[in-house]
């Protein structure tokens, strides 16, 4: 009998000196890869891997090791074996033998017009919205509460003819 | 509206999620896998979440704190039902249990999003959503196992047979019921039993599992007027093991 802290140990009433317990192996079960997206319309990205017998158990047990911590919209498993995979041996196919980051994503040198053309737009719209003489600010009972700040990639315009709120979302 | 029939209500809603959380929770770092083990664990913890949040809509009606109504009570005060506070048995008997249980929180729930206590009405449309998970999990082990012939449909059958009876005891009437009824809280516990019934019992037959003869089923009542098995105060000793420690501590 063995002695453990744990009351629930204690009642599995294991014979002492046990130290291993072993057990067939479950090798009619596989392995299968869990993809989640988060919202709908996002692309659904790997996020681990789970052991069940068939597809239908493995959603059922992805539900709660991945669609439990973070948002989630949407679950895939796929059979791990059905994932066609290059070898890792064959990994220097990926290095080019010249210099080809033209063709890389990051290549692209967009970053600096944008940023530069943010600023200039910013300085259009604040010449456009601040008047020179100080107003006096209106007494409101309401608290303060700061503006919402908008996301780096969103620019908020002043009203237009329509006073509609208008911005400007910039892709990245 | 008779408060102390709604508190009653709250009272068995509330002790039968917490002792089925703690019942559930038992097989932490036991289960069978490391997925469903997880599973499980994060559904007991939803259900002592569900408890604590009836445990409010008591202490908005005036009373304790929810840690001093979970953890400071005798046995006797508890409300909740003989099925929840069997020990878990093997897997078989604590997913059968699970299931059954769980089937019950249905009917239960949408009973009570129609109820005439708005805030009870409206944590059941609230809770209905978390435990649909927990009704696709304990219906396809029911199903997948059921249907595997063999040692695992034996196993769940003699699980069934013996929580079925037991099952009953989350509808047994109380002194409140027809008062609740009449004030238009929820429906009398023959009615939900029955629609209980008709949900479990094709769907059972539908895994190859026989559906057993209830027999006598108020055997298993009692615990609603707090008369409860001799598991419940083992089970309320361990669980309140830490808090008596110093009842009076900050966490």
């Amino acid at each position: 009998m063995s002695s453990s802290l744990d009351p629930r140990i204690n009642r599995l009433d294991l014979p002492a000196g046990t130290s291993e317990i072993h057990q067939e192996l479950l090798d009619h079960w596989q392995n299968y890869e869990v993809f989640q997206q988060q919202k709908r319309g996002d692309q659904h990205v790997h996020v681990g891997a789970i052991h069940a017998p068939n597809p239908e158990m493995a959603l059922i047990l992805a539900k709660e090791q991945f669609g439990r911590r973070e948002q989630c919209a949407n679950l895939w498993v796929v059979r791990s074996q059905d994932v066609y995979a290059t070898a890792y041996e064959d990994d220097d196919m990926f290095q080019h033998a010249f210099d080809k980051s033209y063709r890389e994503g990051n290549g692209y040198k967009v970053r600096d017009t944008i940023e530069s053309f943010k600023a200039r737009l910013y300085e259009l719209i604040d010449n456009g919205r601040h008047t020179p003489a100080a107003q006096p600010a209106p007494v409101t009972e309401a608290p303060l509460t700061p503006a919402p700040v908008p996301p780096a990639h969103v620019i908020v315009l002043p009203p237009g003819a329509d006073n509609k709120p208008r911005k400007i979302i910039l892709r990245k | 509206m008779h408060i102390p029939a709604l508190k009653d209500l709250l009272y068995r809603l509330a002790d039968d999620k917490l002792i089925i959380g703690h019942r559930n929770s038992e097989w932490i770092g036991l289960g069978p896998i490391l997925e469903e083990d997880i599973a499980f664990a994060s559904m007991a913890q939803d259900e002592v979440g569900h408890a604590y949040v009836y445990y409010q809509l008591l202490h908005e009606l005036g009373e304790a704190e929810p840690d001093t109504i979970a953890f400071a009570r005798t046995a006797e005060a508890f409300r909740c039902c003989h099925l929840v506070e069997y020990p878990i048995g093997d897997y078989a008997f604590s997913l059968v249990r699970h299931f059954l249980f769980d089937m019950a929180d249905k009917v239960r729930l949408a009973a009570l999003s129609e109820s005439a206590y708005a805030p009870l009405a409206e944590l059941a449309r609230k809770l209905a959503r978390e435990e649909k998970y927990h009704q696709m999990h304990a219906r396809t082990f029911m199903r997948q196992l059921g249907q595997a012939g063999h040692e695992a449909n034996a196993r769940m059958q003699a699980a069934l047979d013996e929580v079925y009876p037991v099952a009953f005891s989350l509808f047994e009437p109380t002194v409140h019921t027809d008062t609740l009824v009449r004030d238009g809280i929820q429906p009398d516990e023959d009615t939900l039993m029955k629609t209980w019934r008709q949900e479990v019992e094709p769907y059972l037959r539908s895994c190859n599992l026989l559906v057993p003869d209830p027999g006598d089923i108020t055997l298993h009542f009692g615990g609603r007027g707090g008369h409860h098995t001799e598991h419940l105060p083992p089970l309320l000793l361990e669980m309140t093991e830490v808090f008596a420690l110093d009842p009076q501590a900050k966490w």
